[in-house]
């Protein structure tokens, strides 16, 4: 059977690129630092030595539109092309192509639909910036076949939290009876507090630092319990317009297990929200 | 209230570059274009299929006619595809870093929780 090497869960942040291919008067204050982190961040992948990534996001109204919104899409195709005319215009992110592992997506399309998980499917996905910021950080060749897992935390009705858990729950389940001699990676982004089209953006920190705190703090001990009891979907209002996008972290929780220390965590308090870092070895730290 | 339709303006013409340039230089009839060709279409379809019943209120078409971001964001626009389409349409005459980023939520700032809903 397949094994999951590594578990990651990473905000995505669409100004990285910019800021860490930036020199001279262009470079940001902050892009050292934040560099410094990533590239740190990015041995915790390198190290697992996967062969495969699961690639958690949310499409932001590029592909999925609210003609026909799914609220969890696979995507199954051989190739998957990448960013769009709108990402290259505000963060100047490249246009990429990544392989896909059509294998793998089939067996947990099959395999989520038979646990009672009725997701969507697209056979044509060009992916964006949920997906490619996490690929640019963590594994910038580009050169591994991802499976590519669209969840709607953008446009409501939204699925429940607990529901994002049970999902990414059945996600390790589902990638451990894959038959296949495989290294599997799962990789997801999300949010903490964040704001974007309202009063609260583009602050000197996130809109909400506590909020973060605590949820750095549950991700990183596992707690999964003590986040299901303190979010909801009226509850991520109060931080932030745009902070449901951290039930994907939520999702990750879910892979990494309840209770599950991360090995590695790290943060970044940028302007406008604050970047975290986790991985878990659910094999053990590898040599 | 058609939030769904502002959400279609803004994401239509978020995503062409040639749009976005007309609705910066000419809103008023970028819209009135906007509203006979495209308002209707089916956009995951061939031309021959449209919609026949959707259409801005007067509220909606003076926002939208206006560059009026605080008040899409009154009438539950989705505050993602305007931030986007606007950046797009008044960051290049920034100054310093954020700066059109920063004015646009400082004219919000009269808002306060819960925010207009912006379910479709």
């Amino acid at each position: 059977m397949a094994s999951i090497v590594a578990v990651i869960a990473s905000t995505h942040h669409p100004f990285y690129y910019r800021a860490s291919t930036a020199t001279g008067d262009d470079r940001p204050p902050f892009a050292d630092e934040w560099t410094r982190k990533i590239l740190a961040f990015r041995e915790t992948l390198t190290r697992a030595k996967p062969d495969v990534l699961v690639m958690v996001g949310s499409d932001h109204f590029h592909q999925l539109w609210l003609d026909n919104m799914p609220q969890f899409l696979v995507g199954k195709a051989p190739m998957y092309d990448a960013n769009w005319y709108n990402e290259e215009r505000e963060f100047g992110l490249p246009r990429m192509r990544l392989n896909g592992h059509e294998d793998l997506s089939a067996h947990i399309l099959r395999a989520g639909l038979d646990e009672g998980f009725d997701l969507a499917f697209s056979n044509e996905l060009r992916i964006d910036h949920s997906i490619t910021c996490p690929i640019i950080t963590l594994r910038p060749e580009a050169d591994l076949p991802i499976v590519p897992i669209y969840t709607n935390i953008f446009a409501p009705p939204l699925p429940q939290p607990s529901r994002f858990v049970k999902l990414g729950e059945a996600i390790r389940r589902i990638i451990e009876q894959w038959p296949s001699h495989l290294r599997v990676a799962v990789i997801g982004t999300g949010h903490l507090s964040l704001e974007l089209g309202g009063p609260r953006q583009f602050g000197p920190h996130g809109p909400d630092p506590e909020f973060d705190r605590r949820a750095v703090e549950w991700i990183a001990t596992g707690d999964l319990d003590g986040c299901l009891r303190a979010v909801s979907l009226d509850s991520l209002h109060a931080p932030g317009n745009a902070t449901h996008g951290f039930m994907d972290f939520m999702l990750m929780m879910g892979v990494a297990g309840a209770g599950a220390k991360a090995d590695y965590v790290d943060t970044l308090d940028l302007f406008h929200t604050m970047e975290a870092y986790f991985t878990w070895y659910p094999n053990g730290a590898p040599a | 209230m058609s939030r769904y339709l502002l959400n279609k303006f803004l994401f239509t013409v978020d995503r062409d570059p040639a749009l976005v340039e007309r609705y910066r230089s000419e809103p008023i009839e970028l819209l009135a274009w906007w509203e006979g060709t495209v308002a209707n279409s089916l956009l995951n379809s061939h031309t021959g299929e449209a919609s026949t019943w959707l259409a801005f209120t007067a509220e909606e078409r003076a926002a939208l006619a206006a560059h009026d971001h605080v008040k899409l964001f009154e009438l539950g626009a989705h505050p993602f595809l305007t931030l986007t389409l606007f950046i797009a349409l008044f960051e290049r005459d920034n100054t310093e870093p954020l700066e059109y980023q920063k004015a646009y939520g400082a004219k919000l700032a009269h808002l306060s929780l819960p925010y207009p809903d912006i379910a479709t």
